[in-house]
C-alpha cells in the first residue's frame, strides 16, 4: 500500500543573511502492506507530519521515491489523491459552516455526485456517533465530535488507505478511548489500511500492528508494539523504602536479581528485573532478611516509552 | 471536472458568507455613508469639477472603492480558513488548485455584484443621472478589477498567513491607492505634481475609465486606459492567484 525509498526532505531557511538547511526527514524507508495499521512514533519535530505531508502529496519530497496507493508520488499525484484519505492535525472544516455540508461538499471535490456524497456522509455521521450534527456548525461541536467529523472528511471518498495525523491530540481520555475504538473500526468494517502518528506511547500500543519509531528525521526503529517491548529486558521494579539508612540495603539487594542498573532517586530504589511479577515474592524475602523497611513495591511491565528510552537514549516525555 | 470544481468551492464560500450577512451590509455601509455624507458635498462643486452631474464623478469612485476594499480583505476570511485547516483538506483532493481559487473569488464577485448594485441604486435616489448602458459597462470594468483585487487578496493571505501582517499591508497599500487614484474627487483638480504623480497609479485610470463611461462617452481614451488597466491588472492578479495556490505547502 505504502513502498517508500530514502524518502527525505530538507528546509531552507534564512534568517537575516544566514541561511541553514534543516533536515526535517533524513531519507526514510516505508512498507506498509494492505489492511496493516501502522503508527509512525516519535516526539514533536522528529518528522512525524513532513514525513506524512510528503506521503500525501502535499509536500514535494527532496529526495526519495514512493508508491502510494499503487500509484507513484512524483508522476501521478492525483492518481494518489483519488485513493487516500487525509486527516491533518489542524482539522479540515471551517467554524461557521454547517458540519453535513462540509463532509458532502469535501466528497464532491472527489467527484462524487452530490446523492453518493450524501448518502456516504449520513452514513458516517451514523457510524462516527455524529447523529443530530448534521446542520450543526462545526464551532458547535466538541473536541471529539469535531476530530471524528474530520475523520468523516476523510473517508467520505470510501479511500483503501487512510492517513491519521496525531489523531487524539488535544482530546480528553473518553473522548480519546472513543476514537480508537473508530480507528480500529476503519480496518474491521472497511477493510482500510491506515498509517497514524503519534507521540502517545499507549495509543501506539493499543492500535497498531506495526510501529515504526522516528527521531530525528530517521526511523530507528520497526516492529510489532511486543517485540519492541521485547527489547527492553525486564519489567521496572520500583519500591519505596521507609528511611535513608534502608536505601543502600534495598539497593544491594535489588541488584542481584537485576538486569539493568539501580538507580536511587531519594527513597525510591528501581531497576529493570526478568519477569517482574514472578521475583517479587523473593524479593520480598531477601529485602525482610537485610531489615529494610519496604513502604511500596511496584512491578510495570516495558511500555513503548521505555522502548524509545532504550533506543534514543532519550525518554519520548522529555523530549516533548 | 474543472468547472464543477469551481462551482463546488463557489456554492461553499456562499453559504458560508450567507450565513453571516452581517458582513455583506458592513462592507457596503462604507460606501453609502460615502455617497450619502459625503455626495451632497460634491453637488454645488460639480460645476468646478467639469460635471453636469457630482454622482457621475462620485458614484463610479464609490464603485471602485467597493471594488479594491471588498476584495483586497478576503485575505482574512482565507487566513482563518487555512487556520481551520480547510486549505490543507481541500489540496489533499483531486480537485484543480486553480478552481480552489477561482471558486472564491467568483463569491467576491458575486458579493460585489450585489453591493455595487445596490450602491448604484441609492445613487439614483440621490440624484445620479446618465448614460444606462455605459453604467453597465462601467459597472462590469470594476467587478473585473475585482477580481484582479481578490485573487491578489487570496495570493496575500495565503503567503502571509497572519491576520497582523495581512491588515498592515493591506492598510499600506489601499491609503495611498485610495488617496491617488481620485476616488473621492477627480484628479483633473489637483496640482501637476500630483497628477503626474497619480498617473502611474493604475486604478486612477481606471476610474477614469468609469467616470466617461457613466457619462455616456464611450469612445474617450480615459475609457481605452481604463479598460487596458483592467485586463492588465486581471491577468497579472490571476496568475499571481493561481501560483500560490499552485504552490507546495501553501
Amino acid at each position: 500500500m505504502i513502498h517508500a525509498t530514502a524518502l527525505a526532505r530538507e528546509f531552507h531557511t534564512k534568517r537575516g543573511k544566514e541561511k541553514s538547511v534543516v533536515t526535517a526527514v533524513a531519507g526514510v524507508d516505508i512498507d506498509v502492506a494492505e489492511g496493516e495499521i501502522v503508527g509512525f512514533l516519535g516526539p514533536n519535530g522528529a518528522g512525524k507530519t513532513t514525513t506524512l505531508r510528503m506521503l500525501t502529496t502535499l509536500l514535494q519530497p527532496t529526495s526519495g521515491s514512493a508508491t502510494v496507493a499503487g500509484f507513484d508520488l512524483a508522476t501521478e499525484p492525483v492518481k494518489v489523491r483519488q485513493n487516500i484519505g487525509y486527516v491533518s492535525q489542524s482539522g479540515s472544516t471551517s467554524g461557521s459552516a454547517l458540519a453535513g455540508l462540509e463532509v458532502v461538499d469535501h466528497g464532491m471535490l472527489y467527484g462524487i455526485s452530490k446523492t453518493q456524497a450524501t448518502a456516504r456522509a449520513r452514513q458516517l455521521f451514523d457510524q462516527l456517533d455524529l447523529d443530530g450534527l448534521w446542520d450543526r456548525p462545526a464551532k458547535t461541536l466538541s473536541g471529539g465530535q469535531r476530530r471524528r467529523l474530520d475523520i468523516a472528511m476523510g473517508l467520505v471518498h470510501d479511500p483503501k488507505l487512510v492517513f491519521l495525523d496525531e489523531p487524539t491530540t488535544g482530546l480528553d481520555p473518553q473522548a480519546r478511548a472513543n476514537l480508537w475504538t473508530h480507528i480500529s473500526d476503519l480496518r474491521e468494517k472497511l477493510g482500510s489500511t491506515v498509517f497514524l502518528t503519534t507521540h502517545y506511547l499507549d495509543e501506539a500500543d493499543a492500535l497498531c500492528d506495526r510501529v515504526m519509531v522516528i527521531d530525528h528525521g530517521t526511523i530507528v526503529a520497526s516492529d510489532t508494539p511486543d517485540a519492541l517491548k521485547r527489547q527492553v529486558s525486564g519489567d521496572l521494579v520500583t519500591l519505596s523504602v521507609g528511611s535513608e539508612t534502608d536505601v543502600a540495603a534495598a539497593a544491594t539487594t535489588l541488584a542481584a536479581i537485576a538486569t539493568s542498573e539501580v538507580t536511587t532517586d531519594a527513597l525510591v530504589v528501581s531497576a529493570r528485573v526478568l519477569d517482574g511479577g514472578k521475583s517479587m515474592p523473593d524479593l520480598l524475602r531477601a529485602l525482610d532478611k537485610a531489615k529494610v523497611e519496604v513502604t511500596s513495591i511496584e512491578s510495570r511491565r516495558p511500555t513503548l516509552d521505555d522502548v524509545f528510552l532504550t533506543l534514543t537514549g532519550r525518554s519520548l516525555r522529555e523530549s516533548e | 471536472m474543472f468547472f464543477r470544481d469551481t462551482f463546488i468551492v463557489f456554492r461553499r464560500q456562499l453559504r458560508i458568507a450567507l450565513r453571516e450577512p452581517a458582513w455583506i451590509v458592513i462592507g457596503l455601509l462604507q460606501p453609502v455613508l460615502y455617497l450619502a455624507l459625503f455626495g451632497p458635498l460634491l453637488e454645488p462643486l460639480a460645476g468646478q469639477l467639469g460635471a453636469t452631474n457630482a454622482y457621475t464623478l462620485f458614484v463610479p469612485g464609490l464603485i471602485v472603492q467597493l471594488a479594491i476594499f471588498g476584495a483586497l480583505f478576503v485575505g482574512f476570511g482565507l487566513i482563518g480558513e487555512w487556520r481551520d485547516g480547510v486549505i490543507e483538506a481541500e489540496r489533499v483532493t483531486p480537485a484543480s488548485r486553480t478552481a480552489l481559487l477561482l471558486g472564491r473569488v467568483l463569491k467576491d464577485v458575486l458579493q460585489i455584484f450585489v453591493q455595487g448594485g445596490i450602491l448604484i441604486g441609492l445613487g439614483f435616489a440621490f440624484g445620479l443621472r446618465g448614460s444606462i448602458g455605459g453604467m453597465l459597462v462601467g459597472f462590469a470594468l470594476a467587478l473585473v478589477l475585482s477580481v484582479a483585487v481578490a485573487a491578489t487578496g487570496y495570493a496575500l493571505g495565503l503567503t502571509l498567513k497572519s491576520e497582523d501582517s495581512l491588515a498592515a499591508v493591506a492598510n499600506g497599500v489601499t491609503l495611498p491607492v485610495l488617496l491617488l487614484s481620485g476616488i473621492l474627487l477627480p484628479m483633473t483638480i489637483a496640482p501637476q505634481w500630483l497628477q503626474t504623480l497619480s498617473d502611474f497609479v493604475p486604478i486612477k485610470h481606471i476610474v477614469q475609465g468609469i467616470r466617461d463611461l457613466f457619462r455616456g462617452d464611450f469612445l474617450t481614451t480615459g475609457v481605452a486606459w481604463g479598460i487596458a488597466w483592467t485586463v492588465i491588472l486581471v491577468i497579472a492578479g490571476l496568475w499571481v492567484g493561481t501560483r500560490t495556490f499552485r504552490r507546495q505547502n501553501a
